[in-house]
This record gives structure tokens, C-alpha cells and sequence, in this order.
């Protein structure tokens, strides 16, 4: 039996996610690197209870017309754009684990802002690199680390401080997850990945993070076709594969 | 009457005098966003930003030439340029952790006489965001905040002791205002330059702590 890791939908990509499952959910800010019909069909699905490690808190679908309209100077998100702010907004979240939750203008509340605030979810606020860190440790097997990052401010609380040089440090645990749902462009059976530009941001970081990785790409191709110089993510820190549209369909559409 | 305070470009072109060769830079939101327009002609530094690039080019205006795959922390459009490289986020903050990021332009909401940062909670605000400010303030080998010398309503934003929550504890060097340029220093905030027309003691009168006076104290140049 070959190895095979591409997976023909993305409901079916999706289906094991339980109940109670931490998300790992790749992106940054933008449009190009979040993995939008990943989140759609884990939204579709409807687990609950799930702990959702991210950059952003998620502008969801109610926000999101504004911030296109915003944004239309900038750079153009696709119509039916959606991040993980819809599976907040759906009610789904238990815990986020965010490093940008809040809104960047005060007159706006993102949906995570609204649930904290309703007592129906909590948050857990991280230094952006802290996050990255503790993300990568839990690929490498790291248990946690000290970092310089966070002595004297919010991020001290509740941590064990130690010196290192003269110098005081924080120990930060791993951070995993159960499924890492990433964005990459190009894919290979085995689940060897590449990205295009700034889209490898949080997406590289999380793949082989969380006991499965699930990678939503452009293009699968041919072995082979992938120059094994060029690889960034070797096959073994994926476990499936699913190919995206080139349009994204209604977030609640079967896909 | 004091005289008019800077604009956000004189400030920002202000802040680009601090480019020296070579420095691998890193802008944050805003005001120090705008200081890559004014990279003096002889000095070749290299832009890093969060979400993993090295060495990009100039922000894209026109969004129909945007490619929504190249773009910087604040979701700005960014261009190709020969020499530039890509990575994710862990190797970013490496960089960043690491100390390889020569020079930090952050915006600030208060800063103390003993360089402390304040700048991730809007008063208000039950929730704040980290970003990758925290990160910068603590572990770049510079850190210069451009803001306003003093909040639109007057309140003053540079005091002996933040009231807001820290972004990092004594992580600023260098001061750049609407009105003002101070050094932070063992012995207090120096006080080194000046907007055209303004005094020291007009600037002093915005200033909680005591400011020491250089004695190279000089007009901020607009060039």
C-alpha cells in the first residue's frame, strides 16, 4: 500500500476532530495564509468545547465585511474569506490561546473580545514569539524553555523566574495540539510541503505540532516534482493533505 | 504659544536618521511603518517583520498589483526584492530573541524616565494584544518609540512611572516626539532635540519627569 496522505474532501479531512479537541490554526493576519475551508468544515462539523491556539482571535463572518471594506485600499480579501473568529462566533471555542486577540481600533469587538466578555469562553494571552516558541518546542519534543521575553509584565504570572547571564527569564511550557490546521501551496503524497511568501508564518511553525497535522494546499503534485532542496516542511510532520478550490464556496457549503 | 508640533512624516523621517548601515531593522504599526519612506540614499538596511520576511521592498500602494502571499505585520502589501528571504514564525522570533534585530521602531502609549514601555493596552480596553511588540521591546539591540509627546486630549505620555501594564521594563533608548528627542540615560531622560520655535521648558511643561539638558541641545533637523 503506497503512501497516500491526500484526503478527497474537507469534511472528511476534518471528521475526527472531537469534542474538546486543541486546534492549532495556522495564518497570521491576512488572507492568504489562513487555512479558510479547513476552519469552514471543522465549523460545519460543529465540535465544541475546543481550545483554539492561534495569532489572531479571528475576525469572523459579522466583522469581516467591515474589515474588507477597510482593508480595500490595501490588499483584497476573497469574498467568502472566513477565519477561525466563525467558530468563536458559532460558540465553539473554549479556551483561546492568541497572541492579537482584540481588535486593532476600538470601536470594533471581535468575537473572542464578546465571548470573554460573556463569560463563555477564556483566554490565555501570549507574547508572539513566546507563542511561536512554545509551538516549536512541542514539534521538537521540548518540554518547555526559559525565555527573556516577559519578566515585569503580564506574561510573569503565575511562571517560575530564574537568572541566565545576569538576566531574569521565564519558563514557558511546549504548546501542542491535537490537529494543525495549516495553509501551504504545494503538496506531494507524502506530505511534503512548500509555501509561497509570508504565508509560511504561523503555518510552518504549527505543522508536526499537534498529533495530526492537516495541510489545505493549492496544488498537489507528482513525487518528485518538489525540489528536495527546497522542501520546507518534510513529509513526516503532515498527515493529510486536502486541495482547496481556487474560489472558496460559501463557508457552509459541504466541501 | 509654543510653536507647531511635527507631523507623523517629519517624525517618522526623524526616527530613518537613526539608520546605519547595515542594520537589520524592524518597524512596528503605524508611525514607524512610515519611516521606511525616508532610508537615507547612502545606507543599505535590511526590513524584518514578524510574520517571516527579511529584506523585502516598499509597501505596494496600488492593491491591484498586491499579492496577498508577500505582505508585513500590519497586512500591508509587500514587494520582492533581490536578496530577500522567507521564514516561519519560530525562526522570525529566533531573530528576534536571538538579538540579531539591530534597531526596534515601536509606537508607545506611555513611556517611563526609566525606559519602560507601555504600548499594548488601550485604556478601556478589557483586552489587549501582545503581538510581537513584547518580544521587540525586550530583545532588539535599540529600541526607539515615536509617538505624540502628549495624548490628543493632553494627558501627559511621558512620565516617571507607567500607569498602563508594561510591554517591557526599561527596553527604550531613544525618544522621538511630535515636539521632542530624548535619550534615556542611567541619570534620566536627556533631552537632546527640540521641534523649530519650541523650549526647553515648553517641553519640560509636557513632561512629567525631570529633563536633563544636553549640552549639544539643538532644533530637530526637518531635512
Amino acid at each position: 500500500m503506497a503512501i497516500d496522505k491526500v484526503v478527497g474532501s474537507f469534511d472528511e479531512a476534518v471528521a475526527d476532530v472531537a469534542d474538546g479537541a486543541t486546534l492549532l490554526i495556522g495564518g497570521f493576519a491576512g488572507p492568504g495564509e489562513c487555512p479558510s475551508c479547513l476552519i469552514a468544515a471543522v465549523a460545519r462539523k460543529g465540535a465544541k468545547e475546543l481550545t483554539i491556539v492561534g495569532n489572531l482571535g479571528g475576525w469572523g463572518t459579522n466583522l469581516f465585511p467591515v474589515i474588507r471594506e477597510r482593508m480595500r485600499n490595501l490588499i483584497a480579501f476573497p469574498p467568502e474569506f472566513v477565519d477561525h473568529g466563525l467558530l468563536v462566533e458559532r460558540g465553539q471555542l473554549k479556551k483561546g490561546i492568541f497572541s492579537y486577540p482584540d481588535a486593532p481600533s476600538p470601536a470594533m469587538l471581535m468575537p473572542v473580545e464578546r465571548a470573554v466578555a460573556e463569560g463563555k469562553a477564556e483566554l490565555e494571552l501570549v507574547p508572539q514569539g513566546t507563542l511561536a516558541e512554545r509551538i516549536r518546542a512541542a514539534k521538537s519534543g521540548i518540554a518547555a524553555f526559559y525565555t527573556p521575553v516577559g519578566p515585569g509584565t503580564i506574561a510573569e504570572a503565575g511562571k517560575e523566574v530564574r537568572q541566565f547571564n545576569g538576566r531574569p527569564h521565564l519558563l514557558e511550557p511546549a504548546l501542542g495540539g491535537d490537529f494543525s490546521l495549516i495553509r501551504a501551496h504545494k503538496a506531494d503524497r507524502y506530505g511534503n510541503l512548500v509555501y509561497r511568501g509570508t504565508s509560511r508564518t504561523f503555518n510552518g511553525t504549527m505543522a508536526g505540532a499537534s498529533t495530526i497535522t492537516i495541510a489545505e494546499v493549492d496544488e498537489v503534485v507528482e513525487l518528485g516534482e518538489l525540489d528536495s532542496e527546497q522542501i520546507i516542511t518534510p513529509g513526516l510532520y503532515a498527515q493529510r493533505v486536502v486541495v482547496r478550490p481556487a474560489r472558496l464556496p460559501p463557508w457552509d457549503e459541504p466541501l | 504659544m509654543a510653536d507647531e508640533r511635527l507631523d507623523e512624516q517629519t517624525m517618522a523621517l526623524r526616527v530613518a536618521k537613526e539608520f546605519q548601515d547595515g542594520m537589520i531593522v524592524n518597524l512596528g504599526f503605524g508611525i514607524p511603518t512610515l519611516c521606511s519612506n525616508f532610508v537615507p540614499p547612502d545606507v543599505e538596511i535590511l526590513f524584518h517583520t514578524e510574520n517571516g520576511a527579511l529584506g523585502f521592498g516598499s509597501i505596494i500602494q496600488d492593491p491591484e498589483e498586491a499579492d496577498i502571499d508577500f505582505i508585513n505585520a500590519g497586512v500591508q502589501p509587500i514587494s520582492r526584492q533581490a536578496g530577500m528571504s522567507l521564514f516561519e514564525h519560530a525562526e522570525s522570533f529566533s531573530m528576534v530573541r536571538g538579538g540579531h534585530i539591530d534597531l526596534a521602531v515601536l509606537g508607545g502609549l506611555q513611556v517611563s524616565e526609566q525606559g519602560d514601555l507601555a504600548n499594548w493596552l488601550l485604556p478601556g480596553k478589557a483586552i489587549g494584544s501582545l503581538g510581537g511588540g513584547m518580544d521587540l521591546a525586550f530583545c532588539a539591540k535599540r529600541v526607539i518609540v515615536v509617538m505624540a509627546h502628549t495624548t490628543k486630549d493632553g494627558q501627559l505620555k511621558i512620565l516617571k512611572r507607567c500607569s498602563f501594564p508594561l510591554t517591557a521594563p526599561a527596553c527604550v533608548d531613544l525618544i522621538v516626539t511630535d515636539v521632542a528627542v530624548m535619550a534615556v540615560t542611567p541619570q534620566g531622560l536627556v533631552l537632546q532635540e527640540m521641534a523649530p520655535g519650541w523650549t526647553a521648558e515648553e517641553v519640560q511643561s509636557l513632561t512629567e519627569p525631570r529633563l536633563i539638558l544636553s549640552p549639544q541641545l539643538k532644533p530637530i533637523e526637518l531635512l
